[in-house]
């Protein structure tokens, strides 16, 4: 598979501080790369040295396969990114905005191009109005469009659902999801939310305290941990009876009992459950994101 | 790439209100000083030829437009750096202010072409302020009192100029006072790229341009050495230009100051935004 982003050993040092040690990570092709970590991880200075923004101290990173220190131009014209959150010029309007940042991506900056893509990010109509006057989440739609005004091949986004209502959660997510499906983007996505990076990215790093804790498949790296399985039965005390000092299981109701069992045990305590005479009416999976998210960053 | 984002420069600097406030000043200011001078001028013409009137009579247009646009740059030249580096000094420290510098700078463009291309915009905008100041003094100048003889008060005496003789000392003076101005801007530019809020490079430009106006009419020995080298010393060395002769050495030593400071300065502001971090 063809690398895009690819870094290795990347160290920042602010004096005596380290920001950001020994992070590797490798991001390919049509990947949608969830980066994960909580506040203070060094996600935002690791994006910062992908976009040249602060110099590392050391280690290195390639992206399409070039050195980022020598092909900086050339590198950065492929890219699209919003770090941190996208701060534009309030005075300007949202069209002239974006004709700006598109003017010296090397984008197609006409009228219709930039109208075109105000429009796939949900602003149509507010083209001529001053940011001044956009809220959070229109300024995100906004740092999206100027994301993508020059059709770039790689897109890094930091954060870009801090501070959004549910359902501009849900916009920018589809917006996210609409860029992989239909663009065929390669898209690096920071959060500290585990349960975001979920449901789009298939792939992810997880990092603390500026050191890599975990890198892989979003569901291998989930599905190795244990879950919290919910059964409905005719008789939750019985059932956990049957299961024994093998399963440990809790009582939540006449009805409801759930367990920490792993996925590949669900279907044998199922099959248990009917021959020991039991009516099993309902199983229901809660993965403990955030317990697994807690371990790894505490371990 | 740099021309385009020198263009995209303009438009910033254009759209900003506080660019307005430089060209309304000087139109307010060059408007007072000129309505003062066409209702209490002969009194005030007389004040200053007081001291000859016993010794040279003078005969015809004296306050003329030639010596109404000598008079208001005088008096304005001192004010121009300030609104100079209303707008200069926030070119760099305005967008670490807003935050906008990160999206700028993740774009395929070096930061020296930035930096220089927002210079470039910086020394247009400092060019139309002195061109707006010239059509003002000058040309208003004539069209409300007429041509005439330039009559210079300078320290060895009184100059008196053809009025066939002074629009090239005009055009000239204009000239070594955008270099003048030029300093100011590249100052201030310098000052920005240590900054990360909007006013701290306009406050300290002109600190800088006070304490080194001070140093510079300190009549004190020790400051003797450094007078000649201070950019506020030749701030007004297109005064030189109505003299008569020229003092060409004159000319000559303070475009070189000011172009070693412009230069300096420059050089400062590369290094330090070339290597800055980005952290806001």
């Amino acid at each position: 598979m063809e690398k895009i982003i690819e870094i290795k050993n990347l160290t920042k040092n602010y004096g005596k501080f380290q920001a950001v040690k020994d992070v590797s990570m490798q991001v390919f092709k049509g990947d949608v790369y969830g980066f994960l970590g909580p506040n203070g991880a060094g996600k935002s200075t690791t994006i910062r040295c992908m976009l040249s923004l602060i110099k590392p101290s050391s280690g290195s990173i390639k992206i399409f396969d070039k050195d980022l220190s020598k092909n900086r131009n050339e590198i950065l014209s492929k890219i699209g990114c919003i770090v941190e959150k996208p701060d534009f010029y309030k005075y300007l309007s949202a069209a002239k905005n974006i004709e700006i940042f598109g003017r010296i991506s090397g984008a197609d900056v006409s009228s219709k191009n930039i109208h075109k893509t105000l429009e796939f990010v949900g602003l149509k109509g507010r083209e001529k109005d001053k940011v001044s006057g956009f809220s959070h989440g229109m300024k995100q739609r906004l740092g999206i469009a100027q994301t993508l005004i020059h059709n770039p091949d790689l897109i890094i986004l930091d954060e870009p659902t801090t501070g959004l209502d549910p359902q501009g959660i849900i916009d920018i997510r589809n917006l996210i999801l609409q860029l992989k499906n239909e663009q065929n983007k390669t898209i690096l996505l920071s959060s500290h939310i585990l349960s975001e990076i979920e449901l789009i990215a298939n792939r992810m790093v997880i990092i603390n305290k500026g050191v890599t804790v975990v890198e892989g498949e979003v569901k291998t790296l989930l599905n190795q941990e244990e879950l919290i399985v919910v059964f409905e039965t005719d008789n939750a005390l019985r059932a956990t009876e049957i299961l024994g000092k093998e399963i440990i299981a809790e009582v939540l109701s006449e009805t409801h009992f759930q367990a920490h069992i792993h996925k590949d045990e669900i279907s044998p305590i199922n099959l248990k459950l009917l021959q020991n005479g039991l009516q099993v009416f309902g199983i229901e999976t809660k993965r403990k994101l955030e317990d697994y998210f807690l371990k790894l960053i505490n371990a | 790439m740099f021309l385009k984002n020198t263009y995209n420069e303009f438009i910033k600097i254009a759209a900003k209100p506080r660019t307005y406030i430089s060209i309304a000043a000087i139109t307010l200011l060059v408007g007072i000083i000129l309505f003062a001078m066409k209702v209490d001028g002969p009194t005030y013409i007389s004040f200053i030829t007081a001291s000859f009137e016993q010794t040279l009579s003078f005969e015809g247009n004296i306050m003329n437009g030639n010596l109404m646009a000598f008079i208001i740059l005088q008096m304005l030249i001192i004010q121009i750096p300030l609104l100079v580096a209303l707008v200069t000094g926030d070119l760099i420290s305005g967008e670490a202010a807003m935050g906008s510098i990160r999206m700028l700078l993740t774009k395929p463009i070096s930061r020296t072409k930035i930096l220089l291309s927002k210079y470039l915009a910086g020394l247009i905008y400092t060019l139309l302020i002195l061109v707006w100041l010239g059509i003002m003094s000058v040309i208003v100048g004539k069209i409300m009192f007429g041509e005439g003889d330039l009559m210079v008060l300078n320290s060895d005496g009184l100059v008196i100029l053809k009025y066939n003789d002074v629009n090239w000392r005009f055009f000239s003076g204009f000239g070594v006072a955008f270099l003048a101005l030029t300093t100011v801007a590249t100052l201030s530019i310098m000052l920005s790229c240590f900054s990360e809020n909007s006013i701290g490079p306009i406050v300290s430009t002109m600190s800088v341009i006070i304490l080194f106006t001070i140093i510079g009419s300190l009549d004190v020995p020790v400051f003797d050495n450094i007078r000649p080298y201070l950019f506020t010393t030749h701030m007004a060395a297109w005064r030189s230009f109505f003299e008569d002769p020229l003092p060409l050495d004159n000319i000559r030593q303070s475009v070189v100051v000011l172009l070693t400071h412009i230069a300096v300065f420059l050089g400062i502001a590369l290094y330090k935004f070339n290597k800055k971090d980005i952290l806001s």
